[in-house]
């Protein structure tokens, strides 16, 4: 079958931001809320994670200024409590988890030459429920106290240790606002994970076979099964907290005899596995993008579907290393230690194949690439740490001290944040028809760079000596000063560099260079529809005939798909040798 | 200033010495904490070298393969290469050695820390954590006391550790003291051992490391490590009856016909309380609010003026006792050596 992708010159937008087609604001606005395109589905996904970015960067921002120094009045503890709880709840599951699903349901029927994804109303479905949940989260700093008036956030962090979210020590409805929205946003997420399956299973165009997936969509396919398995259990661990709370059940009730362990094996069931569902979209994006911009194919794919595919399965195993201090005994932190050191050979295997796809490469410095560059730098590092954190009696030490705070915000901002930027570098063309301006891009990558590795190089160190993380101040005689300074001083630069994102985005949709169908010189089908893409994405469906289509289109006399079928990726040398 | 507190703390943490930070991971005073830092070495050399093998090949490629406008071929895609077997299996399998490896020397530590053989002269202590304080019990020497924990060096060639059974009396705490040893989480509905045995004498610090609520940051530990005589000279003091001086009957009587009765004990009076502090001989610890600051009379009546003067969300209710009657419980209570 030959590679055949009609390009639908008929339909490309000729001007941008041509003024014939202005609509009412009013017009505008009902054409997205009832959409079920999943172009502009994942554009609002985006949009409303970039918005709680700013919020819970903010409050990020907030909790640094009272860490700054020590015994600082800055917030009450009360507050703080709540900034870190609101923080790392939003960053998760208003931040990660929908930014995530943004990109792939804007990307993956394009890559795999679909015109939608397999079920358009529950993508609207699942984005609105997940949008609402996070609209409820934030409603709770007006009603979290109950009906009497004024309101508090949750303060009970992130995974909300039992029996603290009982309610008799957690009186008031904030804990509840923190249940309901987790629920809500936990199907709008089971929705669209199960879109993605079903469109990757489902909607490949002709010649698309499972062994010519693209990278991207393999990834979100693993992270989609995992958020199955992962998502359960924290909504039933949600509907047991409730039954407590108000039904007199006494599942995590401790008074009556209910098990405090019981809620740290079902939220970090679903917690770990919810760090690979983050992590494996970068992993992604940096597939599609680190080979672009080297202008080489992906160095090992098989073994790149295999490692993550081998992550998605061990990743279930290793949730009790959050629960090596717990007292679970010898036997089962030696189990959980394998488990943990055994996912850092796939996940090694990845870094590898990334340095072999750059290695003999003609590598280009864009902005995307320069994030992509430090996703890989600054990942190894996170793995490293993970590595030191997965030897128990290590983590007995650094257990939920500023290291481990360090560790995975290393791997949250310092991998998949960066990658982020990277997608939103290379992408944002695709999306919006106009490119990023490449000197704020600069800019903002090593502002971004130096903030970043002041505040979580840094952070590492207090972690060492011994300070505990969530606590709203700290006594002056334990050395912890200087380093908080630096980390705070750290953030206000990664608070600049965001801002200078912001600016960019909006500078370039109005101003930036056009883009062009294919301004990288790609090779996925996304890159062979205009920029934006039509509605309905491909005129014609395209039939490709290897992984990268559009190499195969630019490059006749050598295509791909000459070189990619059996293990040994050279079968035309002895073809042409016999 | 900064900078130079600031390389005195990387010096610290180089040379790995006990210096000026008194919580530093890497200044062990005891076998647990040891044996983690020795471990951690490892560890930190194995994870060191990988770190520079994989960083210089990154920086290699990134200058080695550039892509260079002014070169002939700049046109020209490179060649390019989908895979190879062996050098995947190459990267497969020697990472598996190595974790192999660090597999086996953390299973050891594992093993011999927390299946230690405990020597039956041991000391004994239950350790209850509250929101937000520690109370110590020592069922042995018939020893309540809170938030000073008193234990005996240990000498290496007579092993004496002290063993800590802990429980938590409402919420999660987490009890860690980072230069005796690891921590270990305080959960109510269940029982958690950890021992430790620090050789030198002196004061081991830490808090908790277990979010418990709103007083969380001011959980604070101390562990105070002394030699048999001082030890001794503690326990015969702590085993004596609360001290009743005639000259702070004042304070006494406020204090008996008070709240105060209902959440603390004091022993030989009617204050049975069990809910905070056992105050049988506050007057002879270093501190009070859990750790937070010195036990001094002003320091003292601040606190039961309205104890959020030092940690707000503490659970005792501020006393609105007045002036006198202050003054009054105030010499009272330091009185209670």
């Amino acid at each position: 079958m030959a590679t055949h992708i009609p390009f639908d010159q008929a339909h490309a937008p000729e001007e941008i931001g041509d003024k014939t087609q202005r609509k009412l604001w009013l017009e505008v606005l009902h054409e997205w809320v009832t959409t079920v395109d999943h172009k502009k589905i994942g554009m609002m996904y985006i949009g409303y994670a970039l918005f709680f970015l700013v919020v819970a960067g903010f409050e990020a921002l907030l909790m640094r200024i009272q860490l700054a120094v020590p015994n600082n009045s800055f917030v009450s503890p009360e507050v703080f409590n709540g900034l870190f709880t609101m923080h790392g709840t939003t960053m998760v599951f208003f931040v990660g988890m929908p930014i995530l699903f943004g990109f792939g349901n804007y990307l993956i029927p394009l890559m795999i030459g679909a015109r939608d994804m397999a079920f358009p109303r529950l993508n609207a479905f699942s984005f609105w429920i997940s949008a609402f949940g996070g609209i409820l989260l934030y409603y709770s700093y007006i009603g979290g106290s109950g009906l009497y008036g004024a309101g508090s956030a949750p303060d009970v962090g992130w995974f909300a240790y039992a029996p603290l979210t009982a309610k008799v020590f957690s009186p008031g409805h904030s804990t509840d606002y923190w249940t309901l929205s987790l629920l809500l946003t936990g199907i709008g997420t089971i929705g669209t994970a199960l879109n993605i399956v079903a469109t990757i299973i489902s909607m490949r165009c002709p010649g698309m076979k499972m062994s010519r997936l693209p990278l991207l969509p393999w990834l979100y396919l693993v992270t989609s099964g995992l958020t199955f398995v992962a998502v359960g259990p924290l909504t039933a661990a949600q509907i047991m907290l409730m039954l407590d709370r108000y039904l007199g059940s006494h599942f995590f009730d401790t008074q009556a005899g209910g098990s405090a362990v019981l809620w740290m094996h079902f939220f970090w069931i679903f917690g770990h596995p919810e760090v690979y569902i983050l992590v494996l979209p970068a992993f992604a994006f940096a597939n599609e993008i680190i080979p672009v911009f080297s202008r080489k194919a992906i160095f090992g794919y098989p073994a790149m579907v295999a490692a993550s595919v081998g992550i998605g399965f061990v990743s279930l195993s290793v949730w009790a290393h959050h629960m090596f201090t717990v007292g679970l005994g010898a036997a089962e932190n030696t189990f959980f230690v394998l488990a943990t050191m055994a996912i850092s050979v796939p996940t090694g295997i990845k870094i590898f194949n990334w340095l072999a796809t750059l290695w003999g490469g003609k590598i280009q410095f864009t902005s995307s690439m320069m994030f992509a560059i430090a996703f890989l730098f600054q990942f190894l590092i996170a793995g490293l740490t993970g590595i030191m954190l997965s030897v128990a009696p290590f983590d007995w030490q650094l257990g939920n001290s500023y290291f481990v705070v360090a560790h995975f915000h290393y791997v949250l901002v310092g991998a998949i944040l960066f990658m982020l930027f990277s997608a939103f570098y290379y992408w944002y063309p695709k999306m919006t028809g106009r490119m990023l301006s490449e000197k704020l891009g600069k800019w903002h990558f090593w502002l971004f760079l130096i903030g970043f590795h002041l505040t979580f190089d840094f952070m590492h160190v207090p972690g060492l000596l011994g300070m505990p993380r969530r606590i709203y101040t700290y006594e002056a005689d334990r050395g912890w000063m200087i380093w908080n300074m630096i980390i705070s001083s750290g953030a206000l630069v990664q608070a600049v560099a965001t801002l200078l994102f912001v600016y960019n985005m909006v500078w370039s949709y109005f101003k930036g260079p056009v883009a062009g169908p294919d301004p990288w010189d790609a090779w996925t089908l996304e890159w062979a529809t205009p920029s934006p893409p039509p509605s309905y994405n491909f005129a014609e469906t395209p039939e490709v005939s290897s992984r990268r289509p559009l190499w195969d289109l630019k490059h006749p006399d050598d295509p791909d798909s000459d070189y990619e079928i059996g293990p040994s990726h050279r079968r035309r040398a002895k073809e042409e040798s016999a | 200033m900064f900078l130079s507190q600031g390389w005195r703390g990387i010096a610290a943490i180089m040379l790995s010495g006990p210096g000026a930070d008194p919580t530093n991971i890497f200044a062990p005073a005891g076998t647990p904490a040891h044996s983690i830092f020795s471990l951690s070495l490892l560890v930190l050399s194995v994870t060191g070298a990988i770190f520079l093998g994989v960083t210089g090949t990154l920086i290699y490629v990134l200058v080695r393969y550039r892509m260079r406008k002014n070169s002939p071929d700049a046109d020209q895609e490179p060649p390019q290469i989908y895979g190879s077997n062996q050098i995947e299996l190459s990267w497969t399998v020697i990472p598996i050695l190595i974790v192999v490896m660090l597999f086996l020397a953390t299973t050891r530590v594992i093993y011999t820390t927390e299946n230690a053989r405990r020597p039956k002269d041991a000391l004994n202590v239950t350790v209850v954590a509250h929101q937000f304080w520690w109370e110590y019990r020592y069922p042995s020497l018939g020893i309540v006391t809170a938030n000073e924990l008193h234990v005996p060096i240990s000498d290496p060639k007579h092993p004496m550790p002290t063993y800590l059974t802990m429980s938590s009396a409402d919420v999660d705490h987490s009890f860690w003291v980072p230069r005796l040893a690891g921590k270990t989480d305080l959960i109510p509905n269940k029982v958690n051992t950890m021992w430790i045995d620090p050789q030198q004498p002196g004061l081991y610090l830490g808090q908790c490391a277990q979010y418990c609520g709103v007083q969380h940051a001011k959980m604070l530990i101390r562990v105070y490590a002394d030699t048999p005589q001082q030890f001794a000279a503690w326990v015969a003091n702590q085993q004596r009856p609360a001290v009743d001086d005639t000259a702070v009957a004042e304070g006494r009587e406020v204090f008996m016909h008070n709240a105060c009765i209902s959440c603390h004990t004091i022993d030989g009076t009617v204050a049975t309380g069990r809910f905070g502090p056992n105050l049988t001989h506050v007057g002879s610890r270093d501190t009070i609010a859990s750790g937070s600051v010195a036990n001094n009379p002003a320091n003292l009546r601040r606190f039961i003026e309205d104890p959020a003067n030092f940690k707000p969300g503490a659970l005792m209710p501020p006393m609105h006792l007045d002036s006198h009657d202050l003054d009054a419980v105030t010499a009272y209570l330091t009185s209670l050596k």
